[in-house]
């Protein structure tokens, strides 16, 4: 990086060439087919609550992979790995914030 | 009047409701036509768009979430004098009761979410490139856009007031109270809606300054080696991104049970009014440290600058900083300890809540710690933060009283609990934002603003804070709660009350200095003409004020901390003041675009359409947002060089060839 040549381009080195459509497509058809699946299993009420919530929680584990490695690029990136990082303290905010309220609203099952 | 237009100005213009809205109209009618007569007398229109509406560029972006900021704090203080006029005195009917809802709602949504956000971005935008060495944001662009969102969803909040009706279930806006069957007006649709708006907007400006902090620093400026202030962005741009999908859900749950009549949050079929209640907190309690720690990083700033020395402790601060922002996910049930989730689950969000006292106290020694033996001058800046230690000790000691779950059950939803959260949101947020305005202040504008109006605001603001809240830690202990809009002659409540609210006129007068000293120093003002009016100790002080469209002419090389502070010490700070005309090379920069402004225009479209459930005009909102959004993804040629040439012509004018 030289220092007195533009800052605010950065980052559309060569590497993003390489991004052919198919692949957007291919995420794209992917997301809406797992969305399709959940609506589906939801609306024709395919199976009991128990089993259809942990589906359905598995099915959207999916949809956040297609959408990080599709659209999102996990994988590439030059410079520091600061997204892994973000992304690891995110899953750690997101277990511990819906664990946590599990925990918090479980106090319904005693009262109704 | 013809029976149509009487029920139209009856419905949505609520004329029947008596003078406080036909003030407000002649008030707001008047304002507008001031402004369109100024514009076209002085024929500014043109400017306003080319220079302003359409700007990415992060300083004049910076300069409008400020004025925007200002001007919602005003509201939001006309607010607060509603409230504590009608507290006053015991019996009062000034306000009705439906109209005191009303007030303590857009009061408190205003102070936080379109006073104190706004200011901190503000902060965010003026400060955070030129502190870090870059030329503007990571996407220009999508900054825009953000201001954008905010601004129209503020309109959108603030429009509810003089049509429709305003939201009235307060900040919080618990279901409930909130469902259809409780709350049929519009007002409550414009509070989920304005929010939703501008919270779009508050994530992708999370978003838009982690990326740029972490990724266009000037070379040779490891992270630890960043300002202080910087560090508080980074902290409080992680919380953003994590703390406001939370409250993007509870309030997009919450409008499909208003609109489209599903059971999120209803009594019955399953819903569960309390999940709204958790997932609010989810986000709201980290909001307040969204708001409390760049309030922090200007405190840091500002008391090394003012004391002259280097901040005692940089490795702790930004420790503590970061512990701040993870901890403050893992407390936010302490917001609802009487729900009656069980002592285990008290106890855990209690003990959390009394940790983050710990880091916070770090900060607070390190600050007293630079202080020691140090050469302080108080000029504003100093001073606001000098008011702030005191008063924020005293509210984070009410913090750990409140922590205290069983104790809890005692305070909750009384005015010791108004008078704790006042406290710590005035002397954090408000002190330190005022604090960082003056600090630059002279930075955005290129002038000082005036000391002396300064300080009699200053002294204003601080003995009317006392007066107005200290009694209203008592009269929560005699039993006052909060949201009460009148109470009966014999509560031994008067006297205090009375007090308190000379207290607020106190603290409202004292704005209207500030106010005062903005008008008289954009006249009398002491020019800055050094760019350094400080003394400063970072790269922003190096530059002229106000700074250049390009920020850096050469993007300097930091080899240190505190870099113009060594540099001055070693006496080579010419080196950033005097630039070598051959390395100045071409500048690549974004194009300005009228696309965000008209992005926020038909975000606000959609949202008033689904306000009324007018939906034609929701879908014609909606058609605008993607239209722009595809207009945009075909939009080929958006950056432009400043050629070396015009910038040797800009440089040599200020000098510093
Ligand atoms: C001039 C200074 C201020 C005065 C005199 C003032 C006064 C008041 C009063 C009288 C209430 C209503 C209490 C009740 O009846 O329950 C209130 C509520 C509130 N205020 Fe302030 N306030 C001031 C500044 C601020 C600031 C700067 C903030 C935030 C940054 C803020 C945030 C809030 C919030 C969140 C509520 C709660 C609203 C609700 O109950 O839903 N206030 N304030």
């Amino acid at each position: 990086m030289s220092t007195s040549t533009d800052k605010l381009t950065q980052g559309n080195g060569p590497s993003h060439a390489k991004h052919r459509s198919g692949q957007y497509v291919l995420g794209y058809l992917l997301s809406l087919v797992l969305t399709a699946i959940s609506f589906a299993l939801a609306l024709t009420h395919a199976m009991h609550v128990a089993p259809l919530m942990i589906v359905m929680t598995i099915l959207a584990g999916f949809q956040i992979v297609v959408q990080l490695f599709f659209f999102m690029h996990v994988t590439e990136g030059d410079g520091p790995p600061y997204h892994s990082l973000a992304l690891i303290l995110g899953l750690i905010f997101t277990f511990a914030i819906a664990l946590m309220s599990v925990w918090i609203m479980g106090f319904g099952s005693q009262v109704s | 009047m013809p029976a149509a237009l009487k029920q139209f100005t009856d419905t949505y213009l609520m004329w029947n409701e008596g003078y406080l809205i036909w003030i407000s109209d002649i008030l707001i009618a008047l304002t507008s036509i001031g402004i369109v007569a100024t514009l076209t007398y002085f024929k500014k229109w043109k400017w306003l768009w080319k220079e302003w509406l359409t700007s990415v560029d992060h300083k004049r972006i910076g300069i409008m979430y400020l004025i925007a900021a200002l001007l919602m704090m005003f509201r939001g203080g006309a607010d607060a004098m509603l409230l504590r006029t009608q507290l006053a005195s015991p019996n009062s009917h000034f306000l009705t009761a439906e109209h005191y809802d009303q007030i303590f709602t857009t009061h408190g949504t205003i102070m936080i979410l379109f006073m104190a956000m706004p200011m901190i971005f503000a902060m965010f935008n003026i400060v955070v490139p030129l502190q870090i060495g870059a030329r503007d944001v990571a996407f220009p662009y999508l900054n825009a856009i953000s201001f954008w969102l905010f601004f129209f969803g503020a309109m959108l909040f603030n429009i509810s007031f003089v049509f429709g009706g305003s939201p009235d279930a307060g900040w919080v806006s618990y279901p409930p109270l909130t469902e259809l069957g409780f709350d049929k007006g519009p007002g409550e649709n414009f509070y989920l809606l304005s929010l939703q708006i501008s919270g779009i907007g508050s994530i992708a400006t999370g978003i838009n300054f982690l990326a740029t902090i972490l990724k266009m620093r000037a070379p040779g400026m490891k992270l630890m080696r960043m300002p202080l202030f910087t560090w508080s962005v980074v902290a409080a741009s992680i919380v953003i991104i994590f703390a406001f999908p939370a409250l993007t859900i509870a309030l997009a749950l919450l409008m499909l049970d208003r609109i489209v009549g599903t059971h999120f949050f209803t009594m019955l079929h399953g819903g569960d009014p309390m999940m709204f209640v958790n997932l609010f907190w989810i986000w709201g309690h980290p909001e307040v440290y969204i708001v409390v720690l760049p309030a922090f990083g200007v405190f840091s700033e500002v008391v090394a600058t003012f004391a002259r020395k280097r901040i005692f402790g940089y490795t702790s601060m930004v420790a503590s900083l970061l512990l701040i922002s993870v901890i403050s996910y893992f407390v936010w049930a302490h917001h609802f300890f009487t729900m009656g989730a069980g002592a285990d689950v008290n106890t855990f969000f209690a003990v959390a809540s009394m940790m983050v006292a710990i880091p916070t106290g770090v900060k607070v020694f390190n600050w007293l710690f630079t202080m020691f033996r140090g050469r302080i001058s108080f000029e504003l800046p100093m001073l606001w933060t000098l008011a702030f230690v005191p008063n924020f000790i005293i509210g984070g000691a009410t913090g750990v009283m409140l922590a205290v779950a069983p104790a809890d059950y005692q305070y909750h939803n009384s005015y010791f609990l108004i008078a704790h959260f006042h406290q710590v949101l005035i002397a954090g947020p408000v002190f330190g934002l005022i604090a960082g305005m003056y600090f630059w202040w002279p930075k955005m504008f290129g002038f000082k603003l005036d000391e002396k109006i300064g300080r009699i605001a200053f002294w204003l603001f601080n003995i009317g804070f006392y007066v107005c809240f200290m009694p209203q830690y008592a009269l929560g202990f005699k039993g006052m709660q909060r949201r009460m809009y009148t109470y009966p002659a014999g509560m031994g409540w008067h006297t205090l009350n009375l007090i308190s609210t000379i207290g607020a006129y106190i603290m409202g007068l004292g704005f209207l200095f500030i106010v005062v000293q903005i008008v008289y120093s954009i006249k009398y003002g002491e020019r800055d003409l050094t760019g350094d009016p400080w003394n400063g100790r970072t790269l922003e002080w190096s530059l002229p004020s106000p700074a250049p469209h390009y920020n850096f002419a050469v993007i300097p090389t930091v080899t240190d901390r505190d870099m113009l502070w060594v540099m001055k010490q070693e006496g080579r700070e010419g080196e950033l003041r005097r630039i070598n005309p051959d390395a100045i090379a071409d500048i690549h920069m974004p194009k300005n675009s009228g696309r965000p402004f008209l992005m926020g225009l038909a975000f606000f479209v959609a949202g008033f359409g689904f306000v009324f459930n007018w939906y034609v005009l929701a879908v014609i909102g909606l058609v605008g947002v993607a239209l722009t959004m595809i207009l945009r993804a075909f939009e080929w040629d958006d950056e432009y060089h400043i050629l070396a040439e015009e910038v040797r012509e800009v440089e040599a004018a200020l000098g510093r060839l």
